[in-house]
């Protein structure tokens, strides 16, 4: 299924936002993995260099107030959804002054302001979270979204179904992400899933699904957008498929062998970002000078997250009595 | 004096819901058939509420327990205060990723950001010949998770007390509603009030021995205390209402006094809730005990369906009567 009708195309300047969100991912994710191999930061990590687009044109559409849920994999989410860099290196780096005082880590940040409500580790459970904050907003009587980021291999778990079936039901404003990065932890695609897309499985539920080229940045901003209409209006949940391939192993460090040299040289030469890069150039949206500018300055937002995180405090042993419930335990 | 109703758990928890939802528009009502088109639950838990407080607020859902508390968990971080029912407690396995990996941690994980103040309700209980997956008492489950308080009211007074205070409570609390607890009517004062959480009830006083009790054996108790009585035995009986964090400033006075201690629980009694209460008696109390500790629970099997295993699954009140006794000789 394609989305029909009238598309709705990001303007320049949305363009070079979405760019933009596309820079601040990608240089995270270099500095994380930069980081780690030189031995200052110890996390398990789940890159989702090459996934850059999906995230950044769905969040230029959305207002601080919209949530997201995401998973382990899920930083670039998060930073496209305008966290803050400081307090997010903070957390992951499990000082005090991270978003969650360093006691959610790298697989469960939350930072209400930017509207990232739940991280979590465990595979396909943001969705029926999601669902909650989209029941509360609709009671709310505001035109908020909530989004359910989640991978491939998510769609093969119960809370999935479970999901989608009461979303589409409830008319909840939720918006199912699938980012399919053609592979579940080390199973490819094929091996785990039963439909060659997705998308498919929306129309078992009741409700639109479309497989978008979670790569282009136009396409992928066109069909967030109807999604977005569409929740904000009370029609109720969208399931987006969008078409992706992550650049590295599962976690940081693996043996990614379960991927063909070949596969992976090919998405590395579609690499959205460069090719993103380079069409705003060509389209006359942005000046070389421009977006040098735009990348300078994030360069320099991530270092000083790093070097100011890295000599943050580590959280003192009393956090372990607190917020286990909201008074503190004895 | 306080005017008085008789009335069973059922009602009683049903009044204890009237009660909040009018008191608080952020309550808000989830679950398999809780609904009055769908009858207002299968025991009739939830009877009227959608007919007051609208389809908005009560809400049936399909059988998807992993869907019901997620809804119920991105609600209260989104600013409610759901009860969500899950039938049966045996089902609860089937939301286990959601009650504790979720609902339990979310608080901790973010450091204090987002905080989850939802009930979980949920029945359970051998005595109905339900079997095997109907009737599991997993408190213990619960009460080994940090993050989510455990509840099971005894009474039908309790179960109005103990609701408001769940529902008014910060955090997730899971209410353990017991086959036994919710069918018996009992005088209920017209205005009970909330019933703080972590409190026991010390239901009466002895100087011989202290009985803990929660849930469904606080009858199988209190069915004791006259052949107690006539054996010369003075108990002390103690409700201890909320499971976890329990009342162990209560529990240790008592037996303090008393030098002796039995708790019984309808749970398996391996590895259950009384090995915990036992453990910390004896850390606290050990120089000052006159009789070693004992426990009572089901045997480590699941809830049989013959009337008769079902029978011999469950403490008696004879196998009460006899253990206190041994203990007190």
């Amino acid at each position: 299924m394609s989305a029909g009708g009238n598309r709705m195309t990001p303007n320049p300047e949305q363009q070079v936002d979405i760019y933009r969100r596309m820079v601040r991912i990608e240089r995270n994710d270099d500095a994380i993995r930069q980081t780690i191999k030189r031995g200052r930061l110890q996390m398990p990590y789940y890159s989702a260099r090459g996934q850059e687009v999906i995230p950044s044109a769905i969040s230029a559409q959305l207002n601080p107030d919209d949530t997201i849920c995401t998973i382990y994999r899920g930083i670039h989410d998060m930073v496209a959804k305008d966290m803050p860099l400081r307090p997010l290196w903070a957390e992951i780096a499990g000082r005090v002054d991270g978003t969650c005082k360093g006691k959610g880590g790298p697989m469960h940040l939350t930072h209400p302001e930017s509207g990232v409500m739940v991280t979590t580790g465990i595979v396909g459970s943001s969705m029926p979270i999601a669902n909650g904050l989209g029941w509360a907003m609709k009671l709310d009587g505001s035109k908020r979204v909530s989004i359910a980021y989640f991978g491939d291999g998510a769609s093969n778990i119960g809370a999935f179904h479970e999901a989608l079936n009461l979303a589409s039901l409830w008319k909840l404003p939720v918006i199912f992400v699938c980012q399919n990065n053609r592979f579940a932890e080390h199973t490819r695609y094929e091996n785990g899933t039963s439909v060659d897309q997705i998308s498919k499985r929306a129309a078992g539920y009741g409700m639109p699904g479309y497989t978008v080229d979670g790569n282009d940045p136009s396409e992928m901003y066109a069909h967030a957008y109807e999604a977005i209409e569409r929740a904000r209006s009370g029609e109720g949940p969208t399931l987006l498929e969008c078409m992706t391939f992550r650049f590295l192993g599962h976690v940081f460090g693996d043996d990614d062998k379960y991927m063909t040299k070949e596969e992976k040289a090919e998405a590395m030469e579609k690499d959205p970002l460069p090719a993103f890069r380079a069409r705003l150039i060509a389209d006359g949206h942005a000046t070389e000078e421009q977006l040098a500018e735009i990348e300078k300055k994030i360069t320099d937002e991530v270092a000083d997250a790093r070097d100011w995180a890295l000599e943050r405090e580590f959280p003192s042993t009393d956090e372990l009595k607190r917020d286990v419930f909201e008074a503190e335990i004895a | 004096m306080t005017a008085t109703t008789k009335m069973n758990g059922i009602a009683a928890f049903n009044k204890a819901l009237h009660i909040a939802m009018e008191k608080d528009p952020k309550v808000l009502v989830l679950g398999e058939d809780v609904a009055d088109r769908e009858g207002g639950g299968v025991v009739g838990f939830t009877k009227g509420l959608s007919t007051t407080f609208g389809d908005d607020r009560v809400k049936s859902t399909p059988i998807a327990e992993q869907s019901i508390i997620g809804a119920a968990i991105g609600a209260a971080i989104g600013g409610y205060k759901p009860v969500a029912e899950i039938m049966l407690m045996n089902f609860t396995t089937v939301a286990m990723d959601m009650i504790h990996n979720h609902a339990a941690k979310l608080r901790f994980m973010s450091g204090g950001q987002t905080s989850v103040p939802m009930v979980i309700t949920t029945l359970t209980g051998a005595g109905a010949q339900t079997a095997g997956q109907h009737a599991d008492h997993l408190e213990a489950w619960f009460a080994h998770a940090a993050g989510i308080k455990v509840v099971a009211p005894a009474t039908p007074a309790d179960y109005i007390g103990l609701t408001l205070s769940a529902i008014d409570d910060p955090d997730p609390v899971m209410i353990v509603m017991s086959m036994m607890t919710l069918f018996g009517p009992m005088e209920v004062p017209d205005d009970q009030g909330p019933i703080p959480l972590g409190k026991a009830n010390v239901l009466a006083e002895g100087s011989d021995v202290t009985i803990i009790a929660y849930s469904s054996t606080v009858l199988t108790a209190f069915q004791a205390m006259p052949k107690l009585a006539e054996a010369g035995i003075s108990a002390e009986l103690i409700d201890l209402r909320t499971v976890s964090p329990w009342d162990r400033e209560t529990v240790l006075e008592s037996v303090r006094k008393t030098g002796r201690a039995v708790i019984i629980h309808e749970a398996v009694k391996e590895h259950g809730v009384g090995a915990e209460i036992a453990a910390v008696i004896n850390e606290e109390l050990f120089g000052e005990l006159k009789a070693p500790v004992r426990r009572l629970g089901a045997p480590s099997c699941p809830v049989p369906f013959a009337k008769v295993l079902e029978t011999a699954f469950l403490v008696s009140v004879d196998e009460l009567v006899e253990t206190v006794t041994a203990t007190v000789k």
